[in-house]
């Protein structure tokens, strides 16, 4: 099988982005979504392509990881593509055969919604996942969310289970390969046969795995314990984050980015996205 | 045993083809290849492993032995080069992989993490079982295996989840043997045992090589069980086979073994400094009874280290 988690996966570098400020990357993002969202002009849609191709310039990661990272969703975009050509209903008619009516705005809209998805997909891995080491990400989160303590929400605790969870991830995926192996070893054969028996086929995979993760969480717990590990009330931190003007001036060029897409919604004529 | 008749014996040294069942033509891993972690874990292998006779591997952690030997039944295929089991290549598209994994039955290090059914005897037998074997002929695999293991019959019918590490390492030994493979290779099979377990379950190995006949390629890093139980070693050293000799070459070549971060065994060690004193008993000594025995011939002792 083919572990192939390059989405969320971070990359080693130095440039602008990899330096932000976690929390201004995560605002960041977040508008940037929002931007991706309320975009509707082709010309909008050309704008914020031209500004993440900027931003992932910027980011100084290879354009092969990029495009590894767009892979799993390639047939979900195909896919979605395809029916909304199908469904669409526009003025200027290609194809009008039987049932089948294809627009060329169809095809136009059908466009914009897969640049949608891999702007989306695209902008957030770029701005967040590769150039913010998981760590500093919930380290962020929790100082975001912070404020939601005071109403008696858990923020440090499920930002620890966050950061637990994500330094597992890879070990996880490394005992899983050796425990397929070594039950390949003994002649298990995971891909053939019915659904059922690919599904029994599993079991000498997961009942290892489990246990070995419960062996873990055990191990983690007793370990944080011999470290007087009591919450945390009163912890500080060893890297205090202090933003600075450059932080600043990211969110601001994002809120700026939005600005600019509402405005060309506005007053820009031509194709407008219809979903 | 009926089964190991007809096959090659160490004493049986034909040398033709058939001496071999294993075979690394110019192998190369790479792992990550492309990724920015790069690792050459297996750096243009040439090796022949002997039918019939148990060799071992050794060489520092990281030097890639984990790596070469789950090649030899098509787990991790190399980059380039070729594996050939008795003179086949596995990864020729008309050899079935499933078939030589029953011919090379692989234990990978810490295997007692693999074991995962109801009950011991049932974990046993699933590569039996995978094998489309009867069921009567999976029960005298299950009881051959755990004899063969020293894994004790009672255990049989428990969780492999209530028995002890050894136990359980034992337990998965046996699942392998079950399979009664033709090449069993084992990943560190003593790592992290306590001295009475190690010899133990090494000492079950030779036994089960002895009674069927079997070739055995054993990976650790422990010189005093490398020098007890092999007929053949093979040191590796970042990737590249440095040495492929008779334990007593490989062992008197220390040079070589520290320039490969590795040691000589202790009782090699004991002979350099006796050498230095002037008693010199020769430096190729690599276990207690023979250096004990060089001694006694010395001077002309009767007594014999039995007891080693
Ligand atoms: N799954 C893996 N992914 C990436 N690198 C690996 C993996 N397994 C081993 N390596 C690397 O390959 C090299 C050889 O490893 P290995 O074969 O396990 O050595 P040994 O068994 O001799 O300790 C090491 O540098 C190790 O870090
Ligand atoms: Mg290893």
């Amino acid at each position: 099988m083919n572990f192939d988690i390059a989405f969320g996966q971070y990359c080693e570098g130095n440039s602008i982005l990899h330096r932000l400020d976690p929390r201004a990357k995560i605002i960041s993002a977040l508008i940037f979504i929002v931007d991706i969202f309320i975009a509707k002009s082709v010309w909008a849609f050309l704008l914020l392509t031209v500004f993440s191709l900027m931003t992932a310039a910027a980011s100084r990661i290879k354009a092969r990881v990029i495009l590894k990272g767009l892979r799993p969703i390639i047939f979900i975009m195909v896919f979605t593509g395809i029916v909304n050509i199908f469904w669409f209903k526009g003025e200027r008619l290609l194809v009008d055969f039987w049932f089948i009516h294809i627009y060329l705005e169809g095809i136009i809209n059908a466009l914009l919604i897969m640049l949608r998805v891999i702007l989306l997909l695209m902008g957030t891995s770029v701005i967040l996942t590769y150039t913010t080491t998981p760590l500093s990400l919930t380290d962020g989160l929790e100082q975001l969310l912070s404020p939601l303590s005071k109403i008696k929400v858990p923020v440090h605790e499920f930002s620890l289970m966050m950061t637990i969870a994500l330094r597992f991830i890879p070990t996880l995926v490394e005992e899983t390969t050796k425990i397929m192996n070594a039950q390949k070893a003994r002649g298990a054969d995971f891909s053939e046969g019915s659904l059922v028996k690919r599904a029994k086929a599993l079991v000498p995979i997961l009942v290892p795995l489990f246990a070995s993760a419960i062996r873990r969480a055990d191990e983690l717990a007793v370990a944080m314990e011999c470290r007087c590990y009591r919450g945390g009330v009163g912890k500080t931190k060893m890297n205090v984050l202090k933003a600075s003007l450059s932080d600043a001036a990211c969110v601001l060029v994002f809120i700026l980015l939005g600005v600019a897409v509402v405005l060309i919604n506005k007053f820009a004529s031509g194709f407008r996205i219809g979903i | 045993m009926v089964r190991a008749e007809g096959r090659a014996t160490p004493e049986n040294k034909n040398g033709n083809e058939n001496e071999y069942i294993a075979e690394f033509r110019d192998v190369t891993f790479v792992y990550n290849k492309g990724v920015t972690y790069e690792t050459k874990a297996v750096d243009s292998v040439n090796l022949k492993i002997r039918r019939g006779l148990i060799t071992g591997i050794i060489g520092a952690t990281g030097s890639g032995k984990s790596t070469l030997i789950q090649m030899l039944n098509g787990l991790i295929k190399p980059d380039s080069g070729e594996v050939l089991i008795d003179s086949e290549n596995i990864l020729s598209k008309d050899v079935k992989l499933k078939k030589i994994r029953f011919k090379v039955g692989l234990v990978m290090q810490y295997p007692e993490y693999q074991l995962f059914d109801e009950t011991v005897e049932s974990d046993i037998a699933f590569g039996p079982r995978n094998m489309g074997l009867s069921e009567e002929e999976i029960k005298r695999r299950v009881e051959s295996g755990a004899r063969f293991a020293g894994l004790d019959f009672s255990l049989l019918k428990k969780s492999p989840f209530d028995l002890s590490g050894g136990q359980k390492r034992r337990a998965a030994i046996a699942g392998v043997m079950a399979m009664e493979p033709e090449l069993l290779v084992l990943d560190e099979p003593a790592a992290g045992l306590d001295p009475a377990a190690r010899r133990e379950i090494l000492g079950k190995i030779r036994d089960y090589r002895k009674e069927r006949g079997t070739s055995v390629v054993m990976v650790s890093h422990s010189m005093e069980d490398m020098a007890r139980y092999c007929d053949r070693i093979v040191v590796m050293n970042q990737g590249r086979v440095c040495m492929d000799d008779t334990p007593p070459k490989v062992f008197g070549s220390s040079e070589e073994l520290f320039s490969a971060g590795l040691d000589v065994p202790g009782i090699t060690k004991v002979a350099y400094e006796l050498q230095k004193l002037g008693i010199d008993i020769g430096r190729d000594i690599y276990t207690v009874k023979y250096a004990a025995d060089m001694l006694c011939e010395k001077y002309g002792l009767k007594a014999s280290a039995e007891n080693f």
